[in-house]
């Protein structure tokens, strides 16, 4: 367990007096991809929010990579969903990748050569290099979800929260980044991805984790063959509404 | 006469040499700040703010105080309010706004009412009052307008990733809240410093319609903002020597000079406008290409 990206013990949180998380226990190592999965209103994006500390949470504690997560602040990588981003705004691809480093800028200085060079090396790694003065709004799904995991990746994370990315990807695109996420893990990178699609985490995840309010299940996707969990995850059962 | 008379002819008087100067800067500044504006497509907030420099305005007035801080701080206090109230997500945004900004001008009219001789100045804070401009006033834009302008610069990157994507800015520790009142505070400033070029109800159209030209025209954030201040400055220029010329209100041919240029602009711009859109589509319907390009697009949840 010395290489834990992220550690999240005993979390609840609230939104608008409602409990949408309780309990929620959940770890991820390095090189390790988690898929986290259930239903709309399940409270994924929250938790996601909660380690981001975008959302306050009520109870238990957020480690990232052996700090507090309110520490981690401006270094753990996160891709929202596309449409979180302004894909008419007249910019480059390289351009909007760096801006995952506006918040290392500092006031009245010129961005330093360093934030090229990890832009460069960003675009490098999602294989994006040759469209990198194409405006964004001429990319297509694909492209787009890959400026996205760049402007990640300029942090250098330890941690990359992927907020459903395959999400409206046909099944190319969908290897196509399944790979890229793939290679990252390989390099090191501790990966938790949200979806609705348990194919495409079956095939990308290490681990699955069943996520609806509080966490139903913990294990690798060859371990969670049995459909009653999957059932209970999604409420059929009537566990919850 | 010639035309190098008509162009020379107006800086022989000293209020013109003032006016062109004014609408100049103003032009500028309000194509840069308007750049935001438009990308951000907050222009109901500038429209809000717009009409809320007016009671501060009118006070500053009845207390012959200075009218740009008057209007500034009126501008700012009302886009903080917004701000405020809009946090209350029962109430979208552009329903908090209608009710401050026409609560906001209807103060600044009663206000003025009660100031004698009231009708006079009144006419001239609506429709602008460009050829009464004094040398303090000239000094008063171009110092707001180089701060703004400098404010601009060092805000430029953070504003940016704000507005391309306000969650991530905040998840990775950007003063979101802080650079959004910054950004209100400039057009409030902007907004300010060009009401008496064009006056209050036609300010709008010096703040968005440049930069909604320069969006029409580039695909590049570098150009837009260099080419927003341009049409902006030209436009105001161009509209001023119409109305020393023809002898009609500068503040209507500023403005019909700038919705000129976007209506060129709507139309002729090279990937853009209405025609190159049009021929795109011509191109695509007459092209027999059986298999069409899957590119999936992100659905919202």
């Amino acid at each position: 367990m010395t290489d834990t990206a992220l550690l999240v013990r005993g979390v609840a949180a609230r939104l608008a007096g409602r409990d949408v998380l309780t309990d929620v226990d959940l770890a991820v190592h390095a090189g390790e991809i988690v898929a986290l999965i259930g239903p709309n209103g399940a409270g994924k994006t929250t938790l996601l929010r909660v380690i981001l500390g975008l959302l306050d949470r009520h109870a238990g504690t957020v480690t990232v990579a052996g700090q507090p997560a309110e520490r981690a602040r401006g270094s753990i990588g996160y891709v929202p969903q596309r449409h979180e981003f302004a894909w008419d705004f007249p910019i480059t691809v390289e351009q909007a990748v760096r801006t995952g480093l506006a918040h290392r800028t500092r006031w009245l200085r010129r961005p330093p050569r360093e934030h090229t060079t990890a832009a460069r090396a960003a675009l490098d790694r999602v294989g994006m290099t040759e469209l990198r003065h194409r405006p964004v709004g001429e990319l297509s799904g694909g492209q787009r979800q890959r400026v996205l995991v760049a402007r990640a990746l300029v942090l250098q994370p330890a941690l990359l929260l992927l907020d459903e990315p395959f999400t409206g990807l046909d099944q190319p695109t969908q290897t196509v980044l399944t790979d890229l996420l793939r290679r990252l893990a390989g390099d090191g990178t501790a990966l938790l991805v949200t979806t609705h699609d348990h194919t495409a985490a079956n095939r990308l995840c290490d681990r699955i984790c069943l996520l609806n309010r509080t966490v139903i299940a913990d294990a690798a996707p060859d371990e969670l063959r049995d459909p009653a969990v999957w059932l209970r995850a999604f409420g059929v059962t009537g566990a919850a509404s | 006469m010639n035309v190098v008379d008509l162009i020379v002819e107006p800086w022989d008087h000293a209020f013109m040499q003032r006016a062109l100067l004014v609408a100049a800067m103003s032009g500028i500044v309000c194509g840069v700040v308007g750049s935001h504006v438009v990308l951000r497509g907050m222009a109901f907030i500038g429209d809000a703010v717009s009409h809320a420099v007016f009671p501060g305005i009118a006070v500053a007035f009845v207390l012959k105080a200075d009218l740009v801080i008057g209007g500034a701080a009126a501008g700012i206090g009302t886009a903080l309010a917004i701000a405020a109230v809009a946090q209350n997500r029962r109430l979208k945004e552009d329903t908090v706004i209608g009710v401050f900004f026409a609560a906001a001008f209807g103060l600044g009219i009663v206000i003025l009412s009660s100031a004698p001789g009231y009708s006079g100045s009144l006419e001239s804070f609506l429709f602008g009052q460009i050829l009464g401009i004094s040398d303090r006033d000239v000094l008063t834009v171009a110092g707001t307008g180089t701060t703004l302008l400098a404010a601009a610069a060092v805000l430029h990157g953070r504003l940016v990733t704000v507005t391309l994507d306000r969650e991530t800015a905040r998840a990775n520790g950007l003063p979101v809240a802080v650079l959004d009142v910054a950004l209100y505070a400039m057009v409030a400033l902007a907004i300010v410093i060009s009401l008496q070029a064009v006056g209050n109800i036609l300010v709008l159209a010096l703040l968005v319609t440049p930069a909604a030209c320069a969006r029409l025209l580039t695909d590049r954030l570098l150009t837009m903002m260099l080419t927003a201040p341009a049409i902006g400055s030209l436009g105001a220029v161009t509209g001023l020597y119409l109305s020393y010329h023809l002898d009609l209100a500068a503040g209507g041919l500023i403005v019909l000079v700038l919705t000129g240029v976007f209506v060129v602009c709507w139309l002729l711009a090279p990937r853009h406008g209405v025609l190159a859109r049009a021929r795109l589509r011509h191109r695509d319907s007459t092209r027999s290409d059986p298999i069409k390009p899957v590119t999936g697009e992100g659905v919202p949840r």
